[in-house]
Order: C-alpha cells, then structure tokens, then sequence
C-alpha cells in the first residue's frame, strides 16, 4: 500500500467529521436569513470554538482510555476566574490570564495524579473532582456578575482584517502551540499506547503513566481556555451546573462525531474540533429552520444518541462473537 | 509466618466480624463517627425523631442507589439518574391530572417510563456494546430534552397524587415512615435477588468476566438488559417518591441523585469495575451519605462549601479502599 493511503485510513474520522462540518455549515449558511457574511460566520465561530477547546480537553484523556467528566466544571470555574481576575491595566489582564491557566492546568493535574497514581476509575474520580470544581466555582460566583478587561474581550472576539473570526485564530494558534507538539512528542506517543493497548505499552518500556499525566493535565490547561474564552463572550462569570454539566456531555459527543475511539488510542483534537464545530452548526440548524427553541435540548440528545449508536456498526465486522465482550 | 499468626488471631474472633468486609465495616465506623460528632454539636442528634426523620430522607437515596448498584455489580454505570428521576416524578403527576383512571396508574406510568429508558440504555450496551457511560449519557440527554419540551422548560403544574404523598410521607405502622419501610422492602428483595437467585449470581459473574459468563451458557445481553431496566425503574419510583414527598414534580431535581447515588453504593465497597459488593455495603453508603447532607445542612453549610466536601470525602474515601490493583 502507498504512503498515502496509510495516511487516509488514519484520519477517516477527522476527514468525515470535516465533511459533516461541510456540509451542516453550508445547509445553514445558505438558509440563513443573512447568507454566507463575516458576520454570521464570526458569530458561529465564536459559539463553536467554547465547544471545540472543551472537546480538544476530552480528546486528551480519551486517546488514553480515560474519560473526563470533570471539563465542564473546570470550564465553568476558569469562567468564574476570569470574571474577577482578568480585568485591570495590561500587567494585572496578563497575570490574570496566567492565573486563571494555571488553574486550569492545577485541576487536571489533580485528575491525573488522583486517577494515575491514585489508581481509580476516571469516571467516579471525575465525577468527584467535578463537584469540588463547580463548588470552588460556586464559591468564587454565588451570584452571576464580575466583568472582564473589554479590550482584551473584543480583540480575541471580533475579526482580523474584517473578515477572518479572531476566536478561530486562537483556536488555530493553540493547536499548534499545545496539540502538535503533544502529538509528535514521545509522552503524547506514550498517551497514545497506553490508550490502545496500556499491557503492551508497558511491557515496552512506554513511559505511560507520565505520558498520561500530561494527558489529564493538557485537557485542564485546553478546558481553561475554554473557560476564558467564554468569559470573553459573556463579559461574565456565572457558576451554572446546568450549563458545566452540558458542555461535559457536548465534549464528548464531539469527540465522538470527530473520530476518537472511546475505547482509547484512536483519533485525534482535529477530528473533535471539527466534531464539535459540527455539533453546534446542528444545534443551530434549528433556528434557521424557525423551530421552538424548547426542542432544542432533544433535539441535540437525539443527535449525541445517533452519534454515539454509529460506533455499533463495528459489530458487523465482528466474526467472532467473543469479540462482543473486550 | 505472619501468615499464620494473622490467621490465628483471624480464627478467634466470632465469625461475622471474620466475614465482614474491611470497605463495609470502615462505612459503618464512619457513620459511628459522624453521629458522634453530630452529637457535640447538637443534643438532638441521636435522637430518636431526628435518625428516623434521616432514614426517611435515606430511603428516597436508598432506592434509587440500590439499581445503582445491580448496573455498578455489572461493571457499568447509569449516568442517566437524574432525569430517569424527574421523568418518573413529571410522568406520574402528568398521568395524575388525567381524571381518577390517571390518578390510579400514576405510580405504574411512571414507573414505566423510567424501566422505558432503562431499556433503551440496556439495549444500547448489551446488544449495540456502546459503552455505558456515553450511551446512558446520552439517553439522559433525550429525557431531559423530552421533559423539557413536555413542561415547556417550567416546573409542571401538576401536583402528587394521595397515593404518591402517602408512600413518601404516611405511616402505616405507628412510628415508622412509609418510605423507610419501602426501602426495606426493595432492599430485600434485592438482596434475595442477588444471594438467591441465578439472576444474582450471573450478575455477579457477569462483573467479574462476561466473556466466561456467556460462554458457560448464560445470556448475558439479556441479564445485563434486564438489569438496566430495573434500574431506569428504581430511579423513577424514587422519583415518583421525591414528587410525593415535596408534593410536586421540578425541573432538574434528579440532579442531586447522580453524585450520591454512585458514591453510595461505591462508598459501600462495591467494586466500581463490578462483580464485588453486598447489598449491606450500599445500606451503609447511603446511610453514610444523607448523614453528611445532614450534618452539613446543620452546620448551615452554603451549597458550595457541601459540593467541595463532598467530592473531597468521596476522593479521599475512595483512596483509603476503593483502588485498583497495581500494575502488574
């Protein structure tokens, strides 16, 4: 087999997470009322890109067979963060923006080292570092309020140029600066092999259980951005379950629409990122088409339920039914 | 020669404290502790009143923690808790404002819709081997999606019915609230279920190693299908407890369930890769659990300090018994 085609059996999933993307981008932006403009594409932009900083987070600790259902609370958290500390001259904005990072960067570290060196199950440790999080959130923001420094906001929302979204920029400019190097280094590798086989991966002498340390803690770093991001939309910090809880699940029906095996070792953020650029242009397929707003939320169940059905059809390439139970 | 000496000493205590299990009885030293703590900082605590006023808040947590624990004995989860919960509850007063043929199968309806979502979760993990996790994630979803476009995004107007109040709140026997004696009644039989039946132990065998359960002759897409449907089923009768209890069904009030009810029956010691635990075990977890509430709720704790205990004593309990082997 050529080069190449190695390479495209690889990143199916990334390029059929694109092509849906494609494809529900242009079912919405040809039935918009305003047509194919910068504003309606900077619009879009700025709500898929919260989903596709949290969905990069889950891609981290799903290469490595792990599940984060904490993202969304670090994401509402670093929100309340930033409500209260990115504000002020330029020096008191940068250690700000530094603070709420490192924050974001502490909670996953935290996830790793209780899941990692504390040896339980993501899910349950997750979900407990989850509720210290939103507690922590709740704590920092009883009440919705705080502002944040508007300067900084509108840059990194409007359009450079007039045209090109600032939020797709610096979703362009963290992939490079955090995924590619995670992906060509030799701990991303390690997070990869631990993902898809860890007895293997250890008996080869991977480094696994660092490669995935940085893994938990790059997705507290990526959701972080995501909070800040946020923050930067809103101009507020509100603690909300509700909304901390969705972007959980959003992220990983992204991962899902975007390629990444959740059994691990599969996939990569490009996917998710398009998944979860996919997964929003759905949600708002809705209002173009004039529908209660009400159906949104099942609508977007039925669509996680469909998304998450697909990986099913392995069993058709089942041939022995021992296979069914791994 | 430790070995022996541990066994010597092992072989002279009396035997139900040799059988217990280390998780199980740690469960219920701590809830020794907290009563007593709880009683330095109010006389009232160990009073009679108070502990069956907390088995009665338990109980609605009981129930719902037990089909918790027949998925988590499966080595899977149900996320889909909450709004299992607030389905049961919106679905049986819904049904109760449809004259007096409602109000009788008010219980029944939503009971049904709750073993409705268990299935579609069943279906989806024994038969499509979609991991549990993201499929009762998303049937969580789809339910929250259907409640919201049924009420309109508010709390429903309907209100419990009699039947409903009177098993969350009545006595029939003097002295002893309805919802405790419910709670006794599915605890045993679930624990009949699970030491005395073939369901039981394939459900265990099932935790430990489908593979060698299937292939010993047993259907295991069917246990595990009927296992998720009983547990759909328990939330929403929880569920429909809760209406009766605060009279009335509300949007999201399945969300305080999800938490407690995993660490309830993993704080009890069952094994959160399934196959290990007892039934007693998730009796002390929820226990244990409402006592915290309680405790917390006492000390006028705000909702933000409670989520960070919460999740701190969980964690922390979890590292004292509940890890998994080293690695090789």
């Amino acid at each position: 087999m050529k080069d190449w085609r190695y390479w495209l059996a690889e990143q199916r999933g990334t390029l059929l997470a694109f092509a849906i993307f494609i494809v529900m981008f242009a079912i919405y932006s040809g039935n918009h009322p305003a047509g194919f403009t910068a504003n309606v594409v900077q619009t879009a932009a700025n709500k898929g890109v919260l989903l596709a900083f949290v969905a990069m987070a889950q891609t981290l600790v799903v290469i490595t067979a792990g599940i984060d259902l904490s993202v969304g609370m670090i994401f509402t958290l670093t929100n309340c963060m930033a409500s209260w500390l990115v504000i002020g001259t330029g020096l008191e904005t940068a250690f700000g923006l530094v603070a709420v990072l490192g924050t974001g960067l502490v909670c996953g570290a935290i996830n790793g080292a209780i899941v990692i060196y504390g040896r339980l199950q993501p899910i349950v440790a997750t979900i407990a570092t989850g509720a210290v999080y939103f507690g922590l959130a709740l704590l920092l923001r009883p009440v919705p309020g705080g502002s944040v420094n508007e300067d900084v906001a509108d840059f990194l929302t409007g359009r450079f140029f007039g045209v090109v979204p600032a939020s797709l920029m610096a979703l362009f400019v963290v992939v490079l600066v955090v995924w590619v190097p995670f992906r060509r280094s030799e701990l991303g590798r390690a997070a990869y092999a631990a993902g898809s086989s860890e007895t293997a991966a250890y008996m080869s002498g991977v480094p696994i259980r660092r490669g995935k340390f940085l893994a938990y803690t790059l997705a507290g770093l990526l959701a972080a951005i995501g909070g800040l991001f946020l923050t930067f939309f809103t101009y507020t910090g509100e603690a909300a379950y509700a909304s901390g809880n969705a972007y959980t699940l959003f992220s990983i029906a992204a991962v899902v629409l975007g390629g990444v095996s959740l059994f691990g070792g599969k996939g990569s953020a490009i996917g998710a990122i398009f998944g979860a650029l996919a997964f929003r242009t759905i949600g708002d397929l809705l209002f173009v088409f004039d529908f209660d707003p009400l159906w949104q939320p099942l609508f977007q169940g039925i669509i996680l339920l469909i998304a998450v059905s697909l990986g099913a059809f392995a069993l058709f390439r089942v041939r022995n039914r021992l296979e069914w139970f791994l | 020669m430790s070995e022996t000496t541990l066994g010597g000493i092992a072989s002279r205590m009396p035997k139900f404290i040799r059988r217990a299990d280390p998780a199980v009885a740690t469960a219920f030293a701590c809830i020794v502790i907290l009563l007593l703590l709880g009683s330095l900082y109010s006389r009232s605590f160990l009073s009679p009143e108070y502990l069956l006023q907390q088995l009665k808040v338990a109980s609605f947590l009981g129930v719902i923690a037990t089909g918790m624990m027949l998925v988590i004995l499966l080595g899977q989860i149900d996320l889909s808790v909450p709004w299992s919960v607030a389905t049961g509850a919106m679905m049986a007063c819904a049904a109760a404002a449809y004259g007096p043929v409602g109000v009788v199968i008010a219980i029944p309806f939503g009971v049904l819709c709750g073993v409705a979502i268990g299935i579609v979760n069943g279906v989806g993990v024994a038969y499509l081997r979609i991991p549990s996790m993201i499929i009762t994630l998303a049937t969580n979803a789809v339910a929250q999606g259907l409640m919201v476009v049924y009420t309109g995004g508010f709390s429903p107007q309907d209100s419990a019915t009699a039947a409903m109040r009177y098993l969350a709140t009545g006595f029939t026997i003097p002295g002893v609230p309805n919802a405790v004696i419910i709670w006794a009644l599915i605890g045993a039989a679930m624990v009949f279920v699970l030491t005395r039946t073939s369901f039981g132990r394939v459900v265990y065998g099932i935790g430990n190693r489908e593979r060698a359960a299937y292939l010993s002759g047993i259907d295991t897409r069917r246990v595990v299908l009927i296992a998720f449907a009983v547990s759909g089923g328990l939330s929403a009768f929880g569920g429909v407890l809760l209406a009766g209890y605060a009279s009335k069904a509300a949007q999201s009030m399945g969300d305080a369930y999800l938490l407690p009810s995993i660490a309830a029956v993993v704080l009890g010691g069952t094994s959160i890769l399934g196959g290990r635990g007892s039934y007693l075990g998730t009796v002390a977890g929820v226990i244990l659990i409402t006592l915290l509430q309680s405790i917390l709720s006492v000390m006028q704790m705000p909702e933000a300090g409670r989520q960070i205990i919460y999740g701190v004593v969980i964690v922390a309990m979890l590292l004292l018994y509940g890890r998994a082997p080293a690695s090789r």
